[in-house]
């Protein structure tokens, strides 16, 4: 089988920074900020690696649409096993919609068998891409991923939904997005990282390819959520019983 | 302007968080539901609702069809808005990629008809956007919204059918999680215990019968699971599980911040500490300062 | 210790043979590799850092002194270092409860405290810069992975060895266990900052310390807050002395204002303290109470934190710096200049003199950089090391009073040149007093506004651990801690340490034990350099543990 896994991979600040609030309400702040790559993306190119080692998948090649900087982002994917990169360089935030519409294009020109992305990055935590790219492309979907089975050119994927597991099975090519649970990424060891500095990487402007970039959204304000307030100390368990009931109607 | 709302339901009724999302639509006009599978007659009866839509030959609403049969009736709305679901999630995405707008998700307040506030960062951080497509696409979060009455309305309830024919996807089970007690995440009461409740036995014998008897979820602090109290997946914290029950009960626990920061989007937090000064009571809503020996027995007793 | 050496054999390594290898991206390391591809662009350079990325596990001040950078890059103002900050405005405080003194024509009374021409900066973002530089130069910079062993052969360091990675809590192989590798070198540069483990390893091996003092050691825990745009003063620079800290205990707070509305507050205790119950972490909190401070942070919001201990001895504790495979730089060594309260420049010209050191031991093939000492000794920095050798040890002869008199009559009669040199004649480990003979201090309680608790403070210092991985922090034995830290010092671990790693706890049946809190380890170093029995063994956690201090550290 000599099917294609294609990866987008996002640069996002660290999951263990805690974000900030820039003090002019713009957005937070990124700048000198650590950055890694997405977490859920991490587990879609685990997975799509895996595919390529139990001989489902000929090569994996991940995209990243963002900064120059992003690159360190697909060096680290190659250290951890894809074959190739692709930078589509902006210096714009980009949109969902846009990103997905320029994976579009990644995709006709790359051709693979399967797109296996994150269910969601953990900067706007949109949780949208993959779907919006699978209607796009026209192929069928399988997000929230907790298992992918590939046979006879289709992938029986077992899905987290709510209270439980679904199972689908999806003709290829189809779009995958990966949640937690799906696999533990492997490290980036450090002779991978030497290896992965002579693989390629290609880059393309995002101007380029043809995409209507105009965000749909406008930033009014971002700003830092309410703190919770100390509420009231009651006596007694009847008091706090009585009050969970009537006044906060959660019993 | 015309809102159309996915909604589902469990066991027969209509879920909350769909009554939810019927309450948030309302703000932009008239409400028409559309519900997949069985039970369209509890539909019919919820209040704030013109016209009940039914699509009986979708009983697993897969993302494909569904997403379709949507986008032929989007034209007729201004909005599309559902609670947050699994299957709202892999849904609404997908019909705002065929009607190529950019959709909203996780929606916590609705400012007007086009500027909406969402969590990002986890939370972290507030966004307040304005949408310029021509339809809005949203999942609004059940929690923020009050729920329309599920009795009291009579809407005529309309059938359709789904386009058939598409095969590139199927269906082939679905199996529910049959453990006695909830998941964390999707808990909607949780009882956590900290250091204050001292040993593994005790989280057994004090927490488990409260669990019991709320159908809770069972969490615990960093210090209590590093103390090997509890097994390191019942772990809620930010480097745990990030929780948002309706109710959050903290026993024993001082309220580290990563602690905090995990539980922060509960809706009602109860706290129960020997130690008045405990900073968990600075974002509890309900605090009691005392042994939490003496009155776990007897919250037991008067749940 | 047996287990892991039958373990080690049995592990096959990757292994990557370079002509340097520079442990430690800290202004010493980058330095060090920037100058040597400036002297030879066809050596192969690799640096490691333990730290996620470079800059994450730097903390500093930071006011600095450009004299090193002007050598390394003469044009640095042009390639866009990050010193945007001019100093503007210097005081030195003298602190009591309720007033502050200031110290009047500082450049005179205390020249090494002037300022003029220097630039407020965050050395976390100084570091990323000179990392950029470096790459541009082709130095190889591995960020996330720590150097955790010498690789020795024939009795020279010939290497070191990365850490594995993927080993669970138990010490047993998880799926993704990741053997460490060996990164080979003809000559290896230590820059791995105060107290470096391998550091330590070498100066052990090869006897560096003989017949010189022992190093002694601060503890600088540091804060960066944001603050209204009408207050903010860029340049303004502060720094104390005196209140809350007794007269016979070092140390001082340091406040300055640079970059967008950012203030940098620090307060640095120094490790040679004597009483047990004194915690750097509150001191540095309760000084930001002081009339002379508050108003600093009032209206703004603290966004970053950090601590990390620093070399104070000078030149009296400088080890041998060079030895068969390699050399030692910066603050592992010691350069620090204490009573500039600065070892930037110190740190980046002992990198760069390494360099040149390194370079001839390279072209001659010798196993040892032998000309490193000559050449330090021939430099600027062994001028301005001589001439602040007594005032630090005069503090801890004399106390603080008599400290700061001396020091003044040292720098302006003497001018650095006086016929005598004050030693450091005690570790910091053998200074503390037993917990019933000293006075209990009574902190404050935190406001939460001003003042905070060590947890909350952790959490703004981007603090990750994988859980599941062995300790890093271990008792070597654990009843010496009942004997000894309980016993007789009531615990200091749990006051000293910024991070709250160490908890003094009780079990059930009544005994004491000491939870190690690892995960929130900050990588400071003060345990390892305060433990009364040197019973706490620090060695480097997984690779891209520990902080991650964002910009403006």
């Amino acid at each position: 089988m000599t099917m294609k896994v294609l990866v987008p991979v996002k640069r996002v600040v660290d999951y263990n920074i805690k974000p900030r609030v820039a003090a002019d309400g713009r957005g937070v702040e990124t700048q000198g900020v650590k950055m890694s790559m997405n977490p859920f993306d991490e587990i879609a190119l685990e997975e799509a690696i895996r595919l390529r080692e139990k001989g489902h998948a000929s090569s994996v090649v991940v995209v990243s649409i963002g900064p120059q900087a992003a690159q360190d982002t697909l060096r680290t994917a190659m250290a951890m096993g894809a074959d190739q990169a692709i930078l589509v360089r902006t210096d714009a935030a980009l949109e969902p919609l846009a990103v997905a519409n320029l994976l579009k294009v990644i995709v006709e020109r790359e051709n693979p068998g399967l797109v296996s992305m994150g269910k969601q990055a953990i900067d706007d935590d949109m949780n949208a891409t993959g779907q919006i790219l699978a209607a796009k492309l026209g192929w069928p979907q399988a997000t929230f991923a907790s298992q992918v089975k590939i046979h006879d050119g289709k992938a029986e994927v077992s899905r987290e939904v709510d209270g439980g597991i679904e199972v689908v099975n999806v003709s290829l090519p189809a779009v995958i997005t990966a949640d937690l649970r799906l696999n533990e990424p492997r490290y980036a060891s450090l002779p991978n990282i030497m290896k992965a500095r002579k693989k390629p990487l290609e880059t393309l402007d995002a101007e380029s390819l043809g995409v209507d970039l105009t965000p749909r959204l406008k930033v009014v304000n971002v700003s830092e959520p309410p703190e919770r307030q100390a509420g009231v100390i009651v006596e007694t368990v009847d008091e706090l019983v009585h009050k969970l009931k009537t006044e906060a109607k959660v019993l | 302007m015309t809102a159309l709302v996915l909604i589902e339901t469990e066991q027969g009724t209509v879920r909350q968080a769909s009554r939810s999302a019927i309450s948030a639509a309302s703000r932009f006009g008239d409400v028409d539901v559309i519900l997949f599978g069985d039970n369209a007659e509890n539909a019919a009866k919820l209040a704030n609702v013109r016209k009940v839509l039914h699509v009986t030959n979708l009983p697993h609403l897969l993302a494909e069809p569904a997403a379709a049969l949507l986008a032929t009736l989007a034209e007729n709305y201004t909005h599309i808005v559902s609670a947050v679901s699994a299957n709202s999630k892999n849904i609404l995405p997908r019909l705002a990629g065929l009607l190529d707008v950019q959709p909203l998700t996780d929606v916590i307040e609705i400012k007007n008809d086009d500027t909406f506030v969402r969590p990002i960062y986890a939370g972290n951080a507030l966004a307040t956007v304005q949408s310029s497509d021509r339809i809005k696409v949203l999942t609004v979060r059940g929690s923020s919204f009050d729920p329309v009455a599920a009795e009291g309305g009579n809407a005529p309830v309309e059938t359709l059918g789904a386009p058939g024919g598409y095969d590139k996807s199927h269906f082939v089970k679905v199996e529910f999680s049959h453990s006695d007690r909830p998941e964390l995440e999707v808990a909607r009461v949780i009882i956590s215990g900290g250091k204050g409740v001292k040993d593994a036995g005790n989280f057994q014998k004090l927490l488990e019968p409260i669990a019991d008897k709320l159908n809770a979820a069972i969490g615990a602090s960093r210090a209590a699971v590093d103390a090997g109290f509890a097994p390191n997946e019942m772990q809620v914290g930010q480097t745990g599980k990030v929780v948002a029950p309706e109710l959050y009960i903290a026993v024993g626990l001082s309220g580290a911040l990563q602690h905090l920061a995990g539980i922060k989007d509960s809706r009602v937090i109860v706290a129960i500490n020997i130690d008045p000064d405990a900073p968990i009571f600075k974002v509890a809503d309900y605090g009691i300062v005392g042994d939490l020996f003496d009155i776990l027995p007897a919250l037991e007793k008067a749940l | 210790m047996t287990q892991s050496k039958i373990d080690d054999n049995a592990i096959e390594r990757d292994e990557m043979a370079f002509d340097v290898v520079i442990v430690g991206g800290g202004p010493a390391g980058l330095s060090a590799a920037i100058h040597l591809r400036q002297k030879n662009p066809e050596l192969s350079v690799c640096l490691l850092d333990k730290g996620s990325e470079i800059g994450a596990h730097i903390v500093s001040g930071a006011v600095i002194e450009p004299r090193a950078l002007a050598e390394l890059f003469p044009d640095w103002k042009e390639r866009g270092a990050p010193l945007n900050t001019p100093v503007s405005e210097e005081k030195l405080l003298y602190l009591t409860e309720k007033r502050a003194i200031s110290v009047p024509a500082l450049h005179v009374l205390m020249p090494q405290m002037d300022n003029r021409g220097n630039y407020v900066i965050s050395l976390g973002d100084f570091c990323r810069w000179l990392a950029e530089q470096a790459e541009a130069l082709g130095v190889e910079i591995y960020p996330g992975f720590a150097a955790a062993q010498l690789h020795i052969q024939e009795g020279r360091v010939a290497g070191i060895i990365t850490g594995d990675m993927g080993i669970d809590r138990e010490g047993k192989h998880k799926a993704d266990f990741t053997p460490g590798m060996i990164l080979s070198a003809r000559q290896t540069i230590f820059a791995e900052g105060a107290r470096g483990s391998l550091s330590a390893d070498v100066i052990a091996q090869y006897n560096l310390r003989d017949g010189i003092d022992p190093q002694t050691y601060g503890l600088g825990i540091k804060e960066v807050w944001e603050i209204p745009k009408e207050k903010h003063r860029p340049g303004f620079v502060q720094h104390s002395f005196g209140w809350p800290l007794d007269a016979h205990t070092y140390g001082g707070a340091f406040l300055y204002h640079f970059g967008e509305n950012l203030v940098s507050y620090g307060f640095v205790t120094a490790l040679d303290y004597s009483n047990p119950w004194l915690s750097p972490f509150e001191e540095m909190q309760r000084t930001k109470t002081h009339p002379a401070f508050r108003h600093h942070f009032e209206g703004g919001r603290r966004i970053s934190y950090g601590a990390r201990a620093l070399s104070e001895g000078g030149l009296q504790s400088l080890p041998r710096p060079s030895f068969p495979g390699g050399v030692l730089t910066g603050d592992c060594a010691g350069f620090l200049n204490m009573p500039k309260i600065k070892g930037t420049h110190t740190a980046m010209k002992s990198g760069m003199i390494a360099a040149d050191a390194v370079l001839a031991a390279l072209e001659h093939d010798r196993a040892e950089a032998q000309s490193y000492q000559d050449l330090l000794r021939q430099s600027w920095l062994w001028s301005e090391l001589h001439a602040a050798r007594n005032i630090r040890p005069a503090f801890s002869k004399w106390g603080m009073h008599v400290g700061a008199l001396y020091s003044g009559i040292d720098s302006m009669i003497f001018r650095g040149n006086a016929p005598w040199t004050l030693r450091h004649p005690h570790a910091d480990n053998t200074t503390l007093k037993p917990a019933n003979k000293a006075p209990k201090i009574a902190y404050p309680k935190p406001d939460d506004i001003i003042t905070f608790d060590r947890t909350s403070s952790v959490f703004l210092s981007g603090i990750s651990h994988d859980e599941n991985q062995p300790t890093h922090l271990k008792l070597r034995n654990p009843a010496i801690w009942n004997d000894v830290n309980e016993t007789r010092y009531a615990s200091p671990e749990s006051r000293y340490c910024p991070a709250g790693v160490y908890e003094a706890d009780t079990r059930e049946d009544g005994e004491k034990y000491l939870r190690i809190n690892a995960q929130n380890c900050v990588h400071c170093k003060s345990c390892d350099i305060k433990d009364p029995q040197q019973n706490i063994r620090w060695c480097p956690p997984e690779g891209g543990s520990g902080p991650n201090y964002s910009s403006g550290m």
